[in-house]
């Protein structure tokens, strides 16, 4: 079973997101990277993107599949962790902490609310497993 | 349709691997991460379970002369117990299928043939040798598909001698490469042992009847070969510059377009279904040919995607790509024209309508040290 973090929210297309300040941070989940396999390649946006909810921000690979990644919440990219193009394997070892996307300054704190919760995911997680 | 499931399904699944559809079968795609199974083939030896490939017997007095009919490499210039890689053409001179053919006499042969194809291939063959038979009245060939009854385990890695030597004996050894030897596989199994694979390194593929494959698989295991999926397999197999028939090769690509003139054999010999097609095209150049690409910018060239030129110009298509864990570059194959096909050439991939430039290249990317 995979790691769901309890102090997280979580999108339906296995985004995580944690608040910091007035800020978001992004990421994928531990259910996502262990779906594609080792992760070898990402795309992500520059600093000063909007990003719209529900649509493609970027892109992960693993070896053998290709992922889009999407933005959990409406919101401008303020920060890119650049270290995580070059190192993507990060992403199958710390996938809540090292391997963290993007921050990203939501326009509305309602949308941020609205996400998944922890029990929410897992109960998610359980529905797919079956 | 229903998948099927090879007799080493059980032990799969409890070994935690992660299965998959791959050719009509539910097969292991993985059963640790595909990076550390790949290094484990280049750097030891990995085994997997192949049992989903099938296996075709051609037999009778006119065998030999059947095989010369039916594949592009010679099956007469191989002696007994020596093995062949080999095309099926049609008549366009297209892929029916990429086969081993394994020569126990002038008078038995084994077709190894890809499990997603096996159904297509045994109509394909008992059709030719019909026709043949119309030809010539009283041929003595029977085509048979054992497909159901063999299980398969690939041995990959160079340490593989050493487990195989340890299950069948040290006379293993003295097998060449492309060569195999039928006897006792482990424990009391008669099968056949190969020195035959697809990883682009020494290896062995062992046949044995199913019912002697879940004591295979656990003898090898115990040896310290380490189990391997289908992702790896796809992986180990694209460094070593080998292609996949339905990715790479199919129906409309021929071998001299596909890098593969080395298993056609034109002359001396009788002709081949499809010949007729191979000789007109060598004669004329082969509009395209497969080449390696690799990467110049970040980006990972996947099956489909457009090859461009400077100008924007369709120029070929990715048949296969990855980033391949052992020569740690982001690989691919590609069908070019072949005005764009010369190795040292830049051209771009379209990869999510970007041009992101790759490196034209001979194949393969790894060759294993003698």
């Amino acid at each position: 079973m995979s790691n769901v973090p309890a102090d997280l929210k979580y999108t339906e297309e296995h985004e995580w997101v944690r608040t910091e300040g007035d800020v978001v941070v992004v990421g994928i989940t531990d259910h996502a990277q262990g779906s594609l396999g080792d992760v070898v390649f990402l795309d992500l946006p520059e600093v000063g993107r909007q990003l719209t909810r529900g649509k493609a921000f970027g892109v992960v690979e693993s070896v053998k599949a290709v992922s889009d990644l999407y933005a959990p919440v409406d919101g401008e990219v303020v920060a890119v962790n650049s270290e995580l193009v070059n190192a993507p394997e990060q992403v199958n070892k710390e996938p809540y902490g090292a391997a963290w996307m993007l921050k990203v300054k939501p326009k509305s704190a309602a949308d941020v609310a609205g996400l998944l919760d922890a029990a929410g995911y897992a109960a998610l997680l359980a529905k797919i497993a079956k | 349709m229903t998948l099927q499931r090879t007799p080493l399904y059980e032990k799969h699944v409890a070994a935690g691997a992660k299965m998959v559809d791959f050719g009509g079968f539910e097969m292991p795609l993985k059963y640790s991460t595909e990076t550390a199974e790949h290094l484990a083939v280049r750097n030891a030896v990995g085994v997997f379970d192949v049992s989903h490939m099938g296996e075709v017997f051609v037999e009778g007095a006119d065998a030999l002369l059947v095989m010369q009919r039916l594949v592009t490499n010679d099956a007469a210039k191989i002696v007994d117990g020596q093995a062949m890689y080999a095309g099926l053409l049609n008549e366009r001179g297209g892929f029916v299928d990429d086969v081993v053919v394994y020569r126990f006499h002038a008078t038995k042969f084994l077709v190894c043939v890809n499990a997603g194809n096996q159904h297509k291939d045994f109509a394909w063959m008992r059709g030719a040798v019909a026709a043949m038979a119309l030809e010539r009245p009283g041929l003595d060939c029977v085509v048979r598909n054992e497909g159901a009854l063999w299980s398969q385990l690939a041995v990959q890695g160079p340490k593989a001698i050493d487990v195989v030597a340890q299950l069948c004996g040290e006379h293993v050894r003295g097998i060449g490469g492309y060569c195999f030897a039928a006897g006792r596989v482990g424990g009391d199994a008669q099968g056949i042992i190969a020195r035959t694979g697809y990883t682009g390194e020494d290896g062995f593929e062992l046949y044995v009847h199913n019912e002697h494959a879940t004591a295979l698989w656990d003898a090898v295991v115990a040896a310290d070969a380490v189990p391997c999926g289908l992702a790896c397999r796809d992986t180990l197999r694209l460094e070593a510059g080998m292609c996949l028939y339905g990715n790479d090769i199919d129906d409309d690509t021929t071998p001299l377009q596909a890098n593969l003139g080395w298993i056609v054999k034109l002359d001396g010999r009788p002709p081949f279904i499809g010949h007729a097609a191979l000789v007109a095209e060598k004669a004329a150049g082969p509009a395209r040919l497969l080449r390696g690409l690799e990467m110049v910018e970040r980006g990972i060239a996947r099956h489909g995607y457009d090859v461009v030129d400077n100008n924007g110009v369709k120029v070929g298509v990715v048949t296969s790509g990855t980033q391949a864990p052992f020569v740690n570059k982001a690989i691919a194959f590609a069908l070019l024209d072949r005005a764009h096909s010369a190795p040292g050439g830049t051209v771009a991939v379209s990869i999510r309508g970007k041009p992101v430039k790759a490196t034209v290249v001979k194949l393969p990317f790894h060759k294993r040290s003698k």
